[in-house]
């Protein structure tokens, strides 16, 4: 076990005292700052070409999402075709990255997006809470994995974190890792908004990256703060700074709570001015959502035929 | 460590042009004096033109004001103050919220106009500048009434000693043309509230923001004669500060300036308040949150192009982490759009004149013939107008030109420092002294190192943030008395 950490910091993990000691010492987040520093950057002005070119990419990045007790088979094949062909009266409009299900779901998702391209990323380990053995986590991860998910996007168990339990939660994430196999890219949610400390937030990301995420992810969408630009501008200096320590780069995916083209703007902002050209395609960069599509749909429509086109005439799911 | 993305702009995602419109403000071809509430020609006639720095195009043509204006400047301001001075405080506050209000409402308006005269970004001028504006005569209209209670006079229970504070008479007023509009409210607004009149004098290459600050005067329906504006160079300004009608002086510039209006002033009766030049530290401990030290240390030196007296131009970074921070500086001063000051998108605009320009070019000069290392972001600068790229100096020591001399412009030099006592020594080591930086995560070092470093402003884990309240001045050689807040009354009343 703990054999995930790239091999320049394969000492931090050795122990509980290493890691923490580890975490511990990364430096330190003024929120004053953060947060000015993410807003100065949602007031850049992105306009005419710019922003077509920013529609286009970031509906390219939407893992379209719908994780309701209330699914169903013919719910999620909808949102299978609408990802694979988002605006069924403008070809052009690019597919979406994914779509994003529980895993009971994958196997109808991934029929509705076959030959596409569009991925099929489950939420395994017990989502949201994550409050059950890692034995019945693991299960999930496989099952989903053997329905044919291409993403697995895992909780972490908070309560482990936060009572500074960092080891348990780093063997958890490195279980689920080796669960996924080649088969499944990993997505690591922290929930954010329950981790309440931005150093927290550092750590969490550094904490997923060690143990070998390909992403980091702010949250479920199930809690009331979910991505905020701070958090997002946050989890992009790590992965920065994870990439120039050890070469390897992980994807960010801020999620929940982005509804409308100008909010997903702004982070696609944050991306180019933080992390650059390198991150700015879905293959590293995601937005989880459900509603943001359809909005980034009718401003792009907006763009096509200078008029405002309003709801019905884009999909409902 | 090293970064793949150090010096490159980003391809994929370039933002189009943004442009503020210029519809907005109506500039007239030429400007008068502004004197006893008209504007009026210069006595002898002399004009003079003001340039956008960004593209060397004339604004408008201003007249001149000279020694004869200034006299007849005088002779309004004094002779309004008897009246000025008599109203009560809450009347006068009315004039102080009034104009308040009608710079809020012409904000957009004087932000593109402050842009197009001094080559700022208008992110600045829209987003610091003007709310800054609007915000200290709001606070003085609220001082305006309470002035009894403001601390500096005694109010006794027999009624028979003591006294509260009066106004002084006429205050002069020279303001520098690196935030032309913010100096005018930090001394127009104290004067007014405490019943002083005034004759301000804006820099020769900033006018405009001034003249339409008159116009705004005059739609407040502020009494003839209480603010008069003579734009002009700096003998208009030396005829300002010895005129002996003036019976306080204030004055925000160079140092050199400063001294000579100490000279001309002393053994006067005028009371005199200098804002002179600056070198200020900002020190980064290894400790420090390093992103938001990396912000606050380009929020230092490149706001405003570095053209502020309270920058951080000499970054003091512990040795343990100096590699490390200036990796990341780097890449971040990479990532600074310098342009078209009226695109929303731009960061670093014009050098304000051709003077000054030349003025930061040759002690640039100066520190790479001294052997401290010069480097700058890949970054082009247009064809037209007054530029400099943001630069940085390595291998600075204390004995280094660019180590003690202020640049006014955005150069940032960097020094090392391997314990607190050498950062507070070296700190403190500059003729200078008004403002001062320090990051670190741990809060007893914040105390304890603010308190040993000489500077009338210390900031923690920021840089160069402004509120009305906080009062504002220097130490030694960057001049003394208070700006802002209630200690900013004190320079404007008999106390």
């Amino acid at each position: 076990m703990s054999t995930a950490a790239p091999h320049a910091l394969a000492d931090v993990t050795a122990s509980d005292s290493t890691l923490r000691r580890f975490l511990h010492g990364l430096p330190g987040v003024d929120a004053v700052g953060l947060e000015a520093r993410a807003a100065s950057l949602g007031t850049r002005s992105i306009k005419t070409t710019a922003k077509a070119y920013a529609i286009d990419l970031a509906i390219s990045m939407v893992d379209l999402t719908t994780l309701e007790g209330a699914d169903t088979p013919g719910k999620v094949r909808a949102l299978g075709v609408k990802a694979v062909r988002p605006d069924p009266t403008d070809r052009t409009a690019p597919a979406a990255a994914a779509v994003c299900v529980y895993p009971d779901m994958v196997a109808t998702a991934k029929a509705a997006v076959a030959g596409s391209g569009v991925k099929v990323a489950s939420v395994a380990t017990a989502f949201p809470a994550g409050r059950v053995p890692i034995a019945v986590k693991l299960a999930d991860v496989r099952e989903a994995v053997a329905a044919g998910a291409d993403e697995i996007d895992m909780v972490i168990d908070r309560g482990a974190f936060l009572a500074g339990d960092y080891l348990k939660v780093y063997d958890q994430i490195v279980a689920v890792r080796e669960a996924c196999a080649t088969d499944a890219r990993l997505k690591v949610i922290f929930e954010t908004g329950e981790l309440s400390t931005y150093d927290n937030i550092r750590r969490a990301s550094w904490l997923g990256m060690l143990a070998g995420a390909d992403f980091i992810k702010t949250s479920t969408g199930k809690v009331a703060v979910n991505a905020t630009p701070a958090n997002t501008l946050l989890m992009l200096e790590a992965v920065r700074d994870f990439r120039a320590q050890t070469g390897v780069q992980v994807g960010v995916k801020p999620a929940g709570g982005i509804r409308t083209s100008k909010d997903a703007i702004k982070f696609l902002v944050l991306v180019n001015e933080t992390v650059g050209d390198d991150w700015l395609d879905n293959h590293w960069f995601r937005f989880g959502a459900s509603s943001l599509l359809n909005d980034l749909l009718m401003q792009r429509q907006k763009l096509a035929t200078g008029r405002y086109s309003g709801p019905d005439y884009v999909t409902v799911d | 460590m090293t970064t793949d993305n150090t010096n490159k702009r980003s391809s994929a995602f370039e933002y189009a042009p943004a442009p503020e419109s210029r519809a907005i403000v109506d500039i007239a071809p030429s400007y008068g004096l502004f004197i006893n509430g008209e504007f009026t020609e210069a006595a002898d006639g002399k004009v003079f033109k003001t340039v956008s720095p960004a593209s060397e195009e004339v604004l408008a043509e201003i007249a001149q004001a000279g020694p004869e204006d200034v006299d007849r400047a005088v002779g309004a301001a004094r002779k309004a103050f008897e009246k000025w001075s008599a109203l009560p405080g809450s009347e006068r506050a009315k004039y102080l919220f009034r104009i308040a209000r009608i710079i809020q409402e012409r904000s957009r308006e004087l932000a593109v106009l402050e842009t197009l005269d001094n080559g700022k970004p208008i992110k600045e001028t829209r987003d610091a500048d003007l709310p800054l504006v609007a915000a200290h005569f709001f606070y003085y209209a609220g001082w305006a009434d309470k002035l009894d209670h403001a601390g500096f006079g005694r109010r006794t229970t027999n009624g028979h000693s003591g006294r509260n504070p009066r106004p002084l008479g006429v205050a002069g007023q020279v303001i520098p043309w690196n935030f032309p509009l913010l100096m005018l409210a930090w001394k127009i607004a104290p004067a007014l509230a405490t019943g002083n009149t005034v004759v301000l004098k804006p820099a020769e290459t900033t006018p405009l923001s001034a003249l339409f600050f008159a116009d705004i005067c005059r739609q407040a329906g502020l009494p003839k004669g209480v603010v008069n504006i003579l734009p002009g160079y700096g003998d208009a300004g030396a005829a300002l500060v010895a005129h002996p009608g003036v019976d306080k002086v204030a004055f925000t510039g160079s140092t050199a300036v400063g001294k000579q209006i100490a000279r001309t002033v002393a053994g006067s009766r005028k009371k005199l308040t200098l804002e002179l030049g600056g070198k200020g530290a900002n020190i980064v401990f290894d400790d420090a949150p390093i992103d938001q030290a990396v912000e606050g240390i380009v929020n230092g030196i490149f706001f405003n192009q570095g053209q502020v007296c309270c920058a951080g131009s000499r970054l003091l970074v512990q040795e343990s982490i100096h590699d490390e921070l200036l990796d990341s500086l780097k890449r971040r001063l990479s990532t600074l759009r310098l342009g078209d000051p009226l695109d929303k998108n731009t960061d670093i605009g014009a050098i304000n004149s051709a003077e000054q320009l030349s003025r930061i070019t040759a002690l640039v000069e100066q520190g790479e013939a001294e052997g401290a290392e010069r480097w700058s972001p890949a970054c082009e600068l247009p064809s037209s107008g007054y530029w400099f790229a943001p630069t940085l100096f390595t291998n600075v020591t204390q004995a280094h030109t660019v180590a003690r001399d202020e640049i006014f412009g955005p150069v940032l030099s960097v020094l090392t420092f391997r314990t607190p006592d050498e950062a507070v020594a070296k700190a403190n080591n500059t003729p200078y002294g008004l403002s001062a930086g320090i990051w670190t995560e741990k809060g007893s070092r914040i105390l304890a190192v603010a308190n040993k470093l000489r500077a009338g402003v210390i900031w923690s884990n920021t840089f160069n943030k402004f509120d009305p309240t906080s009062p504002f001045g220097g130490y030694k050689e960057s001049g003394f008395g208070r700006e802002g807040g209630r200690h900013g009354l004190e320079a404007y009343l008999d106390v």
